[in-house]
């Protein structure tokens, strides 16, 4: 049994794995690492599942002690992390002895960092997850939906293995300067064809208004001509618009059905980059088909799944 | 029904089978949903069932976006609907009070009715569940009589107390669990909504039927209602 204990968190220090399954009919949400894909390379590296429990750190002001000599892994956002004064980048693993601070700092790169330890962070999942959804009082640590809060102790138990290094070609790009793909669908074909032209040529700026339930953002406004809709299950990644002609991207902890008019909905891949962007960035859209995402998206999980 | 289906993201298709809100096409539903879980199998990430549609969610490294369609078209080949009576039919206790339900006095300005013909109209009815959402446990039922039909509240509460029973148009739900909430609260029922204890967690599913029976104050608190003010609460 190893443990670190937690000094100093945010509301935005949360468990999280891959998600909350089979309950959606209920109207429980998905849950899940925002940046699922930078979750998945934290478990690669120390040959985890890689739908373990991990931390999620959006923007920083995270702390732990550490009181076990130990292994962990840190992909995602570079928060100016220390082990004591040591920077510590992402994107490997690294050791840890007892007694040293762990430090989350302020974002350099990205605003989500993923903690992974060998095995997953300790929990009692709740239906069947530990991803934290503080509205639905679900997940985290104590499975009541909080999150982590100075004074909680992470442990895990699995053996400190030989810990894996990730080829620099395999870490993904999070920057924003290549446009995020969108595969169109839903009700795109209601839209104006005006929207349509701004849809993919518009400069799209980040609100404030962002959180895991969507990101809001700003730009041309998109017109409707469809009538109103039935609500209906909205997928991850889902872009709808609601009556101000303002996209919002819906993220991991939104609602499992509603009633507003999409254009479709990003890649899997385009979505784990948007996670990482920050309020006032910018982002533009790509148009692609089911199938041709389909295969990347396969290549991707597939790539993730092969032992380096 | 004609069944359209979509992808609306790479790992998920939208079957549409109907276009309007109305009981007659739960039966459809449900039997599709159970013919599409047997079918689809270990390959079924989450079916997500509304009021027309259902939504599939399957792991692509089981099957590619062709498959799937595939095993729709074999799912709902001579489909048949499920029997009328296959939902479970539920009886909640509500008890009906302008200290629980401050809406109950703008349903009755709204419909010309007295607070205790609201009641009444709204007791009445057994509704069917069309969809959970919104929250979990949060079934949205219907259809209200059209006498009781009102838009949500112009503002929002930010803290609507577990157990309200409320309107909004058409549609009739009790909240599972304190959330924020625009609908006209009229009751509270003492009952568990959602319940990790649950066997299937969420006590209304699709298709069930709901009769709300009204109770005295008195019932309430012995079935174990908390009677505290909503505005307390909110």
């Amino acid at each position: 049994m190893s443990r670190a204990s937690v000094e100093q968190s945010t509301p935005l220090v949360q468990l999280q794995d891959g998600g909350r399954f089979g309950v959606r009919h209920l109207g429980v949400t998905q849950g899940g690492a925002a940046d699922w894909l930078s979750m998945r390379w934290a478990n690669w590296l120390l040959g985890n599942d890689l739908n373990a429990a991990v931390v999620e750190i959006t923007f920083g002001g995270f702390a732990l002690l550490i009181e076990h000599d130990s292994c962990l892994a840190l992909t995602g956002a570079d928060l100016t992390a220390t082990l004591d004064n040591e920077p510590q980048r992402p994107w490997r693993s690294f050791s840890v002895r007892a007694g040293q601070r762990l430090h989350f700092n302020t974002p350099r790169q990205g605003i989500r960092a993923y903690l992974a330890a060998p095995g997953g962070f300790d929990c009692s999942p709740t239906l069947g997850s530990a991803s934290t959804v503080s509205r639905e009082g679900l997940g985290g640590l104590q499975g009541d939906g909080n999150a982590l809060v100075r004074g909680d102790t992470l442990r895990w138990t699995a053996p400190t293995q030989a810990p894996r290094q990730l080829p620099e070609k395999y870490i993904p790009a999070l920057s924003l300067e290549q446009p995020l793909d969108l595969m169109l669908g839903a009700q795109l074909g209601e839209f104006s064809g005006q929207a349509l032209f701004d849809l993919f040529n518009a400069e799209w700026r980040l609100d404030s208004r962002a959180d895991r339930m969507g990101i809001r953002l700003r730009g041309p406004t998109l017109g409707y001509q469809g009538a109103g809709l039935i609500s209906e299950g909205i997928p991850l990644g889902a872009v709808q618009v609601p009556p101000d002609g303002q996209p919002i991207v819906l993220l991991n902890d939104r609602q499992t059905i509603g009633g507003y008019p999409r254009v479709g909905a990003l890649t899997p891949l385009a979505l784990a980059r948007l996670a990482q962007a920050q309020p006032g960035d910018s982002v533009r859209f790509k148009p692609v088909v089911q199938h041709v995402a389909e295969r990347e998206y396969v290549q991707l999980l597939k790539r993730l799944s092969t032992p380096a | 029904m004609k069944l359209r289906v979509e992808g609306v993201a790479v790992d998920c298709l939208m079957l549409r089978l109907f276009d309007d809100i109305n009981e007659a096409h739960m039966p459809w539903l449900i039997a599709a949903a159970q013919r599409l879980r047997a079918l689809f199998a270990d390959a079924l990430i989450d079916l997500v069932p509304s009021y027309t549609t259902l939504m599939l969610h399957y792991d692509v490294l089981r099957i590619d976006g062709a498959q799937a369609r595939t095993l729709i078209n074999d799912a709902l080949r001579d489909l048949q609907p499920a029997d009328e009576n296959s939902g479970r039919s539920h009886a909640l206790p509500v008890w009906y009070d302008p200290q629980v339900g401050p809406e109950l006095s703008r349903l009755a300005r709204r419909s010309g009715l007295s607070v205790s013909q609201v009641i009444a109209l709204h007791s009445a009815h057994a509704y069917r569940v069309f969809a959970l959402g919104f929250a979990p446990g949060f079934a949205y039922m219907g259809l209200v009589d059209p006498q009781l039909a009102a838009p949500r509240l112009d503002t929002p509460r930010p803290r609507v107390p577990q157990g309200s029973v409320a309107l909004a148009e058409r549609q009739t739900a009790t909240y599972p669990q304190v959330s924020p909430g625009g609908w006209n609260v009229v009751g509270r029922t003492p009952v568990a909504l959602f319940d990790r204890a649950l066997d299937g967690y969420s006590l209304l599913q699709p298709g069930d039927r709901v009769h709300f029976a009204p109770v005295e104050r008195a019932e309430f608190l012995r079935l174990g209602g908390d009677d505290t003010a909503l505005e307390a609460l909110a």
